[in-house]
């Protein structure tokens, strides 16, 4: 009987640099606040949200994928005829196939790089990181390209005053590849379907077609009981990748949470007993929850700004609709 | 092991004054959450975790919705004890 060679990768595996891309126009709170009965002050006690970033009418999610994509191949020095594959995370990209990613790579010249997008709405980017690190150790792709990309704006409804307010457009990108040194810890994930109905679309589009009186179809949560998941479920899974990498909260230098609402990032910070020292990610004041570009969003700002620097260890966890949650400790490029 | 209704209001006011930087001593069971104590809702939200939490009890997110005073809650807590 033949025996089949299995691959190999590198030992260990790294991230090697962020790109972003914001939306181009500042929306402010009395911009949105009419149609909800809402007011500034109230959106910022209770989110933290001072503007949003929103992306002009004419860009799609692809257009903003492209720029996160090419500023992170500009940072790293990578060339894109090297990457081995292209992990898109969106839910903002309305067809249903071929995936986005095919087009991105193609459009950034990674061509015949793998690509294929994941539904994974707000821990879109930590489950990639998830699947980039595996393949990079795995010897499936050398140097893979994850990118959230969200243009939340295509899918909320003005009049909603249950998740629309928060949403901002934007796209982060990382590469993963080889490391000497352990730069990605395990993951730690899951999903919890019995809270399908916790943020949901408000009907298909086979609903739409059958009544084309339901219109497009736009998000919806329920608050509450997502505020109290993430702050207080999120904690021992934030604690749980701490454990898995080897280390300790006094460990942490960055924490980067996905950028959901102030409150959960403090309430967060509390239940994993962060020391004081750390750096942590507030992007959300200006930049509104962007779902799956929020985490490589709020790291590449704190990396520009001089605020985290390489080498630091960073704490990072995604969480949203499903619903999905993944934390990994990485070193910060 | 029953909590008193005089140990829950000492716990739950331990619980607000830790979310809140309130003084313990101002949060008694005449006050009412939002309107004396200026707690907001997410806030109510916190609080009422850490009490399921320390008096080992479920509070419904409808039943801490009619909270109104704490009062209120100690109430519910120490009628939903075991
Ligand atoms: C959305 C969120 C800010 C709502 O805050 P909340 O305090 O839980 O809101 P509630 O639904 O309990 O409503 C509390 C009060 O605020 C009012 N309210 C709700 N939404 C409002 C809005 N957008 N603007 C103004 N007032 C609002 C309600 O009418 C209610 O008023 P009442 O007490 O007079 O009846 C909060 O639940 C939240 O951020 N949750 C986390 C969600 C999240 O981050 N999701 C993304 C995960 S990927």
């Amino acid at each position: 009987m033949a025996t089949l060679k299995q691959a190999a990768g590198s030992q260990f595996s790294r991230i090697y640099g962020f790109g972003a891309y914001r939306g181009e126009n500042v929306v402010t709170n009395d911009d949105i606040a009419g149609p909800i009965d809402s007011s500034d002050e109230w959106i910022r006690q209770r989110t933290g949200i001072i503007t949003r970033r929103r992306a002009d009418a004419d860009l799609s999610v692809i257009d903003l994928a492209v720029n996160a994509a090419q500023d992170v191949l500009n940072t790293t020095g990578i060339a894109a005829s090297d990457i081995g594959a292209v992990i898109l995370s969106t839910v903002t990209y309305f067809h249903q196939t071929p995936a986005a990613a095919a087009i991105v790579a193609e459009r950034i010249g990674a061509n015949p790089a793998a690509a294929y997008d994941i539904s994974a709405a707000c821990a879109g980017y930590t489950y990639g990181i998830a699947q980039a690190d595996a393949f990079v150790r795995a010897g499936t792709a050398k140097y893979v390209l994850v990118i959230g990309a969200e243009k939340m704006s295509d899918f909320i409804d003005p009049t909603d005053r249950s998740i629309s307010f928060l949403l901002g457009d934007g796209a982060g990108a990382a590469i993963v590849g080889p490391s000497d040194t352990p730069g990605i810890g395990k993951t730690v994930w899951g999903a919890d379907g019995t809270k399908a109905g916790s943020i949901y679309q408000t009907h298909s589009w086979q609903e739409m077609g059958a009544n084309p009186e339901l219109g497009f179809p736009t998000l919806r949560q329920d608050g509450p009981s997502v505020f109290k998941w993430a702050s207080f479920k999120m904690g021992p899974v934030a604690l749980e990748a701490i454990d898995a990498a080897g280390l300790t909260p006094q460990d942490i230098d960055v924490f980067v949470p996905h950028q959901a609402n102030m409150r959960i990032i403090d309430q967060l910070i509390k239940q994993i007993k962060l020391p004081e020292h750390v750096v942590v990610g507030r992007d959300i004041a200006d930049t509104g929850n962007t779902s799956a570009a929020s985490i490589p969003l709020a790291a590449h700002r704190l990396l520009a700004e001089g605020t985290a620097k390489s080498g630091d260890v960073c704490l990072q966890i995604g969480f949203g609709a499903g619903l999905a949650y993944a934390a990994q400790v990485i070193v910060l490029p | 092991m029953a909590y008193t209704e005089q140990e829950v209001l000492a716990g739950l006011a331990e619980i607000v004054a830790e979310e809140t930087g309130l003084a313990v001593e101002t949060v008694t069971a005449d006050k009412s959450f939002v309107d004396d104590l200026d707690i907001d809702s997410l806030s109510i939200m916190t609080i009422v975790t850490h009490a399921e939490d320390k008096f080992e009890v479920t509070i419904p997110d409808e039943a801490a919705k009619d909270f109104n005073t704490v009062g209120d809650a100690v109430n519910f807590i120490v009628g939903a004890q075991g």
